[in-house]
């Protein structure tokens, strides 16, 4: 057990957990941040990805060890009113089915549109082909993903 | 180990914590562009709400509550259910709250999700619920105002009467029409009429969902509250010695508790439990068969040649027609298991205290969930409540209750609350699986090459009939011979999105397909001759409507530039299920010697259709669904145990793998006959014959990437 102080969503927050916690049960069990989700463990799926100072990250295999002082950033901090252009544009496409994995899908497509403002079609394929989507949203993310880096 | 921040918790619980037991309430924020607007809760709406029936309650501001009593899980049903009461109730959508309603027998009936079956059933319940609603509204109205009901018209939330002048929203009769005997029977609108029916309303969750509120059961909280993961023996095993010592000295973890051929390690957090369980140390002996895919493959071989079948089908005299058969094609297919792989891992919620239970989580079956409960507790149905949280994903895994039933197990052990929690290896371990099945079809053509004799030999596991025998062409042959022989598996079985017909349509599409090539016929002709004849003169029972058929296989044909271009190699299949009709085709463009898939076209028959992005949605899923799984996916085992255990093994589709797709629907005229499952049966089949029309291969297994007829075609997959 070790005390770890993380800047999560603009705050400090002081859990104390076991060094090789994931980021991402930290976030979940220890903080109630409940957006970042859990399906794989392993880094295939997405689902639990957030920002780590900007960069797009798998949470689950981030050792709460290894954040230091990097900046955390979550589907609850990407935005103060869900109005984040990414938020919006998932919104008016009306991306989700079952919606489990579209926090992360969110944190992916915000990452990248920061790195690349004016993407081509098979840019945005290459950024969101890290993100599963069980029920098969895919056409709907790409568009939205589009549309969010229009309005941006 | 010590929390120190809760903040952003208690602040959920606070928000969603306390209405008459239901957590998740569902928000349309459409005050957020007007601030000046004080938007109510839907806990202060419902406070002072009168309730009209059980979808229905009404506060005297004018806010509509609606509750949807079936599970959500993608298919949109939390969004469309209350669209069909908004719609006769003439609400104005933008006043309406929609509630996830909990488990409750007594108000709702077939209060799960499954089969495609919540819009078919419900369609008159939901109309008859806002339209007996809108008539005591308006005939509190007539009253107050002292005028003829019927010179009373009702628009968008508002009630009026034209010649007085008078006008009124609904909350202003609420108390009066709460007095007001609702009638058994009431006119329902002209579907001409419809004005929310039809349109694209938004998800009622969006919000929620793009800002990471806690919606699912693996979000579910409750202070004090324990946390479980569960190590499950491998099919067919027993456990033979236990040794937990190791798991029980990981830092956080409380208890370990054995139920049945299950070890649960206890805790307080999740993570400390992954670590435990991997140290628990157990010996399993055999405790009946311990199989594996080998097995498997022998038994269908075997069970094929010379199981003992039954008979599900006889029309005309078979032996017959395929002796004197001018011709007489024949081929076997066959698929692997599946998970069902949702991306919200198995999770429960239960606390059990005394002869009471309550069960919070997500379930397709929540009535199943409490009967297991009960069966295990020894205690009635009624001690037993159940909310159902938002599903990540179901696929008819959660048409099982046996998560919800280790949450029973270990809060009656431990004497707390527990939330169960699974791992993407507990999930793809745990069975309940889509089984394995494989398929012998033989056709017998005449010198016109007409289709007389048919026959289809189905080798299931655990599937009971593994057939579809009044499914087409049976009605179109004259001599048909069905048969379904089902092997008994230790490894456990579900249903699987569109179950049998998720493969058997597949086989069967590739096999008609393989039937038209050799009779000399144009693929979609040859379909389009056996439907004209099931048409003008059927043989024996029909199952499907023919001229439904036709409609989507013409339109598909047409839609689709069938055959118009000769660049284009173009599959074709066409599929009823579940009430509805879906064909497709799939279209390959060679390009440089490679072949590329680029587009799938999709035409539908499933009714009305209720809202077009969800019945989009549902046809796009349910074709990337088929595709995915067809092209990708599969499940063996060794021991008793799959060998695939996660994603990096387990292979799902992704963005890349998806061509562009383009839908259709036909205006049938019929009331809305499901769509959940209907898209996913045909895209195996308009695939596979698609790229047989490209290259020459023949695929008759799944996953396609794994048969090697497919190893040296570089498909690729493009869109635009």
């Amino acid at each position: 057990m070790a005390n770890y102080n993380l800047k999560i969503n603009g705050k400090t927050h002081a859990v104390d957990v076991e060094d090789d916690t994931p980021l991402l049960w930290v976030l979940r069990d220890h903080l109630g941040l409940v957006g970042t989700k859990f399906s794989c463990g392993i880094a295939q799926c997405g689902a639990c990805t957030v920002h780590l100072n900007g960069n797009p990250t798998f949470s689950c295999v981030t050792p709460v060890s290894s954040v230091g002082n990097s900046e955390v950033v979550t589907i609850e901090g990407l935005s103060e009113n869900g109005d984040h252009p990414v938020q919006k544009a998932w919104e008016e496409i009306d991306v989700a089915q079952c919606g489990y994995c579209q926090a992360g899908q969110i944190m992916t497509a915000a990452a990248f549109l920061k790195q690349n403002s004016n993407p081509s079609m098979e840019e945005i394929d290459n950024a969101m082909n890290r993100n599963i989507c069980r029920c098969g949203t895919y056409h709907k993310i790409r568009e939205a993903v589009a549309q969010a880096a229009k309005t941006k | 180990m010590k929390t120190i921040s809760r903040a952003s918790r208690r602040d959920f619980l606070k928000i969603a914590g306390t209405t008459a037991g239901s957590l998740f309430i569902g928000f349309n924020w459409f005050g957020c562009d007007s601030p000046k607007v004080e938007v109510l809760s839907t806990e202060e709406i419902l406070a002072q709400a009168k309730s009209f029936n059980s979808y229905l309650a009404i506060s005297p501001t004018g806010d509509v509550v609606i509750y949807s009593p079936n599970p959500e899980l993608g298919q949109n049903i939390k969004t469309s259910f209350p669209m069909v009461v908004a719609e006769e109730l003439e609400a104005d959508w933008e006043k309406v709250r929609v509630v996830q309603a909990n488990l409750d027998t007594e108000k709702y009936d077939r209060q799960l999700t499954g089969g495609s079956g919540a819009m078919p059933h419900s369609w008159e319940r939901l109309r008859k619920a806002g339209a007996t609603a809108k008539y005591v509204l308006v005939a509190a109205a007539a009253k107050t105002w002292n005028v003829p009901a019927e010179e009373i018209t009702v628009e968008k939330g508002i009630i009026s009467h034209k010649s007085s002048g008078k006008s009124g929203h609904f909350g202003e009769f609420v108390t009066e029409a709460s007095t007001i005997q609702a009638p058994e029977e009431v006119a329902l609108k002209d579907k001409k009429d419809f004005k929310i029916i039809g349109t694209p309303v938004k998800n009622v969750d969006a919000k929620e969902m793009y800002t990471g509120k806690p919606l699912y059961g693996l979000d579910f909280y409750r202070e004090g509250m324990k946390y479980a993961m569960v190590q499950r023996a491998p099919f067919g095993m027993k456990i033979k010695s236990l040794d937990d010592a190791a798991a029980r000295a990981v830092s956080g973890v409380t208890d370990v508790v054995t139920f049945g051929t299950s070890v649960a390690v206890v805790g307080n957090s999740t993570w400390p439990l992954m670590k435990a369980k991997k140290l628990l140390k157990i010996d399993y002996e055999a405790d009946g068969q311990v199989e594996g895919t080998v097995d498997h493959d022998q038994i269908f071989k075997d069970l094929l040649a010379s199981g003992k079948a039954e008979t599900r089908r006889k029309d005309g005299n078979v032996e017959s027609a395929f002796k004197t058969a001018a011709k007489v094609v024949s081929a076997e297919y066959q698929c692997p298991f599946l998970a069902h792989s949702p991306m919200e891992p198995e999770n429960f919620f239960a606390h059990v205290q005394g002869d009471k239970c309550e069960l919070i989580g997500p379930t397709q079956t929540p009535d199943r969930a409490r009967q297991a409960a009960a069966d295990i507790l020894g205690i009635p149905k009624e001690n037993i409540t159940v909310e159902i949280t938002r599903l990540g994903g179901g696929f008819g895994r959660r048409l099982r209750a046996d998560y919800a039933e280790e949450a029973v197990h270990i809060s009656k052990a431990i004497g707390a609350p527990v939330k169960v929690t699974w791992s993407r290896e507990d999930e793809l371990t745990g069975g309940a699986y889509r089984p394995a099945v494989r398929y012998r079809f033989e056709a017998a053509l005449n010198e016109s090459g007409e289709m007389v004799g048919y026959k289809l030999r189905g080798v299931g596991m655990n599937a009971g009939n593994s057939t579809r025998e009044n499914n087409f062409p049976s009605g179109a042959v004259d001599n048909v011979l069905i048969e379904s022989v089902n092997y008994e598996s230790s490894i456990t079985t579900n249903a699987w999105r569109a179950p049998i017909t998720n493969f058997l349509a597949y086989a069967e599409q590739s096999f008609l397909d393989e039937v038209a090539l050799e009779a000399g016929k144009d693929p979609v002709a040859f379909r389009l001759e056996l439907l004209n004849r099931a048409k003008s003169n059927p043989v024996g029972e029909l199952g499907y409507d023919v001229d439904r058929m036709i409609s989507v296989v013409e339109t598909a044909r047409d839609k689709s530039n069938w055959g118009k271009d000769p660049n284009v190699k173009q599959g074709f299949s066409v599929y009823f299920s579940h009430r509805s009709y879906v064909a497709q085709v799939a279209n390959i463009e060679m390009q440089s010697g490679t072949p590329v898939l680029k587009k799938i076209t999709a035409v539908t028959d499933c009714g009305v259709v209720v809202n077009p992005t969800g019945a989009n949605h549902q046809v796009r899923g349910g074709i990337v669904d088929g595709m995915g799984h067809a092209m990708y996916t599969n499940l063996t085992f060794e021991n008793g145990m799959p060998k695939q255990r996660n994603f990096d093994s387990y292979r799902l589709i992704r963005l890349k793998e998806v061509p562009e797709i383009e839908t259709h629907f036909l205006d049938s005229g019929f009331d809305p006959t499901g769509l959940g499952e209907p898209a996913l049966p045909p895209t195996g089949g308009a695939i596979a014959n698609a790229i047989f029309a490209a290259t020459g291969r023949r695929l008759r297994s799944q996953p396609f990437i794994e048969q090697k007829e497919f190893s040296d075609i570089k498909l690729e997959i493009r869109r635009a």
